[in-house]
C-alpha cells in the first residue's frame, strides 16, 4: 500500500477529460445478458480468483490426498484385511465425503465477499438476480472436479481399479459434482445469513461432520444399531455414495442415482429461494 | 411518468429506513433535477449512505416512496438498475482482480460481447490514466487509483444517474481535485450525479443544489447561494500579539463587520463569523476592512486566516447544535496569510 501511494504521484497519468467525454457520448446500451451468460461471467470471475490466489486450491488438492491416505491405511487392515482390498470399497465413498466437505468453503467465500463493496455493485446491476450465486457455484464445481481427479489419481496409485472403466468413473464424478452444486445452496444461505466467517465455519462443521460420517462411506450400515441405520440408510450422502460406488464399479444403480438427484433437486428448491431472499434483503 | 416530464431524476416522499430502534432515514423528501450535480451534505451517520442505497435499489425502504426517472424503486427496481450506477464509499470493485479484469467482468455483465467489453475497458483505463496499472490487482492500487477504477466501472455504460457516495473521503487534495474533474466531465455529458459528502467545499465546488441531512432528515435544501446566505460567508481567525488588546479588537471587529465575534481558548485568538447581513461584500473584502480597522487602532495582528464556513458552522447555523460526529476536515482555514 505505502509503496503504491508513493509511486502514484510520480507515475499516475492524469485523467484525460477529452477522451472521457468521448467515451461518455456513447449512450446506447447493449441488451441485457441472458441468465446463462451472466452466470458464466460470474463463474469466470471465480476462475480468475483461483488464478490470482492459487493457494486456495490447497483444500481441493492436499486435503483430499490426506483423506485417501489416512483412511485407507488407518482402517484398511482392520476392516477389509488389507489397504489394497479396502480401497476398492472406500475410494468412491471417501471421494463423496471429501468433495461434500469441500463444499462448505462456498459459504465462507460468500460471507467474506459480501463484506466488500463489490457486492453492492453486483446487486445494483440489471441482471438475473441468482447469477452471482450460480457463478460462485460454477467456480466451485470446477474445484470439485479438480478434487475428484486428484483423489482418483491417488487411489489408482494405491491400487484402486474401477470396474466401470472410464465411462463409469466419469458418470460417478458427474453425479457427484452435480449433487455438490445443488448441496452448496445450503452454504450460500448460511454465508448470507450469518454475520462472521467464523460462525459460518462453525455451523458448517456442525452440519457436515454428522452428515458425512453417519453414512455408508466407511462401513456397511448393517453392523450399526437400528436407530442409526434408520438415519444412515436415508441420508442423502449414503444414497450418493452408493450411486457413485455403483457407477464406478460398473453397475447401473438407477434407484440410488434417482435418490441422489432427487435430494439434489430438493436442496436447490428449498435453499435456492431462501438464498435469493437473503441476497435481495442484504 | 409525470416526474420524467417535469425533468426530475429523483423524487422521494417521506422515505424511511429503520435499523432496529434507529431511524437511519426519517422521512426524506428530495427532488433532484435531471442533468445536474445534486449534493447531499451531512456528517457521518446522518443517513446519506442509507438514502443512496435505497435509491440504488440495494435497500428496501420501510416507508415513503421514491421514483428514479419515474420508476418506483421497489416495484420497478430492475428498470431503475438499468439506468443508474453506484460508486460506494469503499471500492466497489473486486480487489483480487486486475483493473482490466474488473472492467471486462462488468462489461460482460452489462451485456457487451467479449471483444466490445475488452475495448471499452482499455479505453476507460486509458482515459483514467490507469493503462500502466491495468494488469495489476486492484488491491495494490493507491487510494486515488481505486477511486478512478471505481468510477470507471460506474460509467462502463454511460448511466443516466450516477450515485457517488463520499467519493473523496480519505483522499489527498490532489486526488480529490482529480475526482472533481471526473465528476464535471461526467455531468457535462448529461448524466445526473447525486453526490454525498461531508465537506461543504466539495458540495460548493460541484453541486448546483444541496440538501443538508442531519439525523435522517433534510434540514435545509436549496441552491448553493441560498444555503450560504443562511449560513454566512465564513469566518476570520485572528491571532493578536498582545492579549490585553483582545477585547478592544473584538469590539472593533463587531462594528466593522457587524459580525459575531468569539474569543477562543487561546488568549490571543479571536474568530469573527462573517455575516450576510453586513453587505454584499465578499469574504475577502470584509476581512481586509477588518484588518484595516485593527491596524488604524494600533493593534498588531500576528496571524490571520480566512475560513470557508465549515460543516460545523452550517450545522450550528441550521440546527443550533454541533455535528454529532466531528469530522477531521471540518474547520480547515483556507488561504493562510501571515500578517
Amino acid at each position: 500500500m505505502s509503496t503504491a501511494t508513493t509511486t502514484e504521484s510520480k507515475e499516475l497519468a492524469p485523467v484525460s477529460a477529452e477522451s472521457l467525454a468521448a467515451l461518455l457520448v456513447t449512450k446506447e446500451r447493449p441488451p441485457r445478458p441472458s441468465a446463462w451468460s451472466a452466470s458464466m461471467t460470474f463463474g469466470w470471475r471465480a476462475i480468475l480468483k483461483i488464478k490470482h490466489v492459487p493457494e486456495q486450491l490447497f483444500d481441493v488438492t492436499a486435503f483430499p490426498i490426506m483423506m485417501v491416505l489416512m483412511y485407507t491405511y488407518l482402517f484398511g487392515g482392520a476392516l477389509a484385511g488389507s489397504p489394497e482390498e479396502y480401497i476398492q470399497f472406500l475410494l468412491p465413498g471417501i471421494l463423496v465425503m471429501s468433495v461434500v466437505m469441500i463444499t462448505m468453503y462456498t459459504g465462507v467465500s460468500v460471507n467474506t465477499d459480501i463484506e466488500k463493496g463489490v457486492f453492492d455493485r453486483f446487486r445494483s446491476l440489471p441482471i438475473w438476480r441468482p447469477s452471482t450465486m450460480v457463478g460462485y457455484l460454477l467456480g466451485d464445481a470446477l474445484r470439485y472436479t479438480i478434487a475428484s481427479i486428484v483423489m482418483l489419481t491417488v487411489g489408482i496409485i494405491l491400487g484402486y481399479r474401477p470396474d466401470g472403466g472410464v465411462a463409469g468413473v466419469l458418470a460417478g464424478i458427474a453425479l457427484l459434482v452435480a449433487f455438490s452444486f445443488a448441496f452448496s445452496w445450503i452454504w450460500t444461505m448460511f454465508g448470507l445469513m450469518l454475520r462472521t466467517e467464523k460462525s459460518v465455519m462453525g455451523v458448517s462443521m456442525m452440519v457436515i461432520f454428522p452428515l458425512t460420517f453417519l453414512s455408508n462411506v466407511f462401513v456397511d450400515p448393517t453392523t450399526m444399531p437400528g436407530w442409526l441405520q434408520a438415519f444412515v440408510n436415508n441420508s442423502p450422502i449414503t444414497h450418493l455414495a452408493s450411486a457413485v460406488r455403483g457407477l464406478m464399479g460398473g453397475d447401473w444403480p438407477a434407484d440410488e442415482v434417482a435418490w441422489s438427484l432427487g435430494w439434489a433437486a430438493l436442496f436447490v428448491l428449498v435453499f435456492g429461494p431462501v438464498t435469493m431472499r437473503l441476497y435481495n434483503r442484504k | 411518468m409525470s416526474t420524467q416530464m417535469s425533468g426530475l431524476a429523483i423524487e422521494t416522499a417521506g422515505l424511511v429506513k429503520t435499523f432496529g430502534e434507529t431511524r437511519a432515514v426519517d422521512g426524506v423528501d428530495l427532488s433532484v433535477p435531471a442533468g445536474t450535480v445534486y449534493g447531499v451534505l451531512g456528517p457521518n451517520g446522518a443517513g446519506k449512505t442509507t438514502t443512496v442505497k435505497m435509491l440504488a435499489t440495494l435497500l428496501r425502504p420501510d416507508g415513503g416512496e421514491a421514483h428514479v426517472f419515474g420508476h418506483d424503486i421497489v416495484r420497478e427496481a430492475d428498470e431503475v438498475r438499468g439506468r443508474v450506477s453506484l460508486t460506494g464509499q469503499y471500492a466497489s470493485v473486486d480487489e483480487d482482480l486486475t483493473g482490466t479484469e474488473n472492467l471486462v467482468l462488468l462489461g460482460r455483465l452489462l451485456g457487451h460481447h467479449k471483444k466490445a467489453a475488452r475495448e471499452r475497458a482499455a479505453q476507460l483505463l486509458e482515459a483514467f490514466g490507469l493503462s500502466e496499472a491495468a494488469a495489476k490487482q486492484v488491491k495494490h492500487y493507491s487510494g486515488g487509483m481505486r477511486r478512478r477504477i471505481d468510477i470507471a466501472a460506474s460509467i462502463l455504460n454511460t448511466p443516466d444517474l450516477l450515485f457517488l457516495d463520499e467519493p473523496t473521503t480519505g483522499l489527498d487534495p490532489r486526488s480529490r481535485n482529480q475526482v472533481w474533474e471526473i465528476v464535471r466531465a461526467v455531468v457535462a455529458q448529461g448524466t445526473t450525479v447525486l453526490l454525498t459528502t461531508q465537506y461543504l467545499d466539495e458540495a460548493d465546488q460541484l453541486a448546483s443544489r444541496i440538501a443538508v441531512i442531519d439525523r435522517g432528515r433534510v434540514i435545509a435544501e436549496g441552491t448553493k447561494g441560498e444555503l450560504k446566505s443562511s449560513v454566512g460567508a465564513g469566518s476570520v481567525h485572528l491571532r493578536l500579539r498582545d492579549p490585553d488588546q483582545r477585547d478592544l479588537a473584538a469590539e472593533l471587529l463587531r462594528r466593522a463587520l457587524e459580525a459575531k465575534v468569539q474569543p477562543e481558548p487561546d488568549p490571543v485568538a479571536l474568530t469573527a463569523r462573517l455575516g450576510t447581513a453586513a453587505s454584499d461584500d465578499s469574504a475577502a473584502e470584509q476581512a481586509s476592512r477588518a484588518l484595516g480597522a485593527l491596524a488604524s487602532a494600533g493593534i498588531t495582528v500576528d496571524n490571520f486566516s480566512l475560513g470557508q464556513p465549515s460543516l460545523d458552522e452550517v450545522f450550528l447555523a441550521l440546527t443550533g447544535h454541533d455535528t454529532h460526529d466531528s469530522s477531521d476536515r471540518s474547520d480547515d482555514p483556507k488561504d493562510e496569510v501571515a500578517a
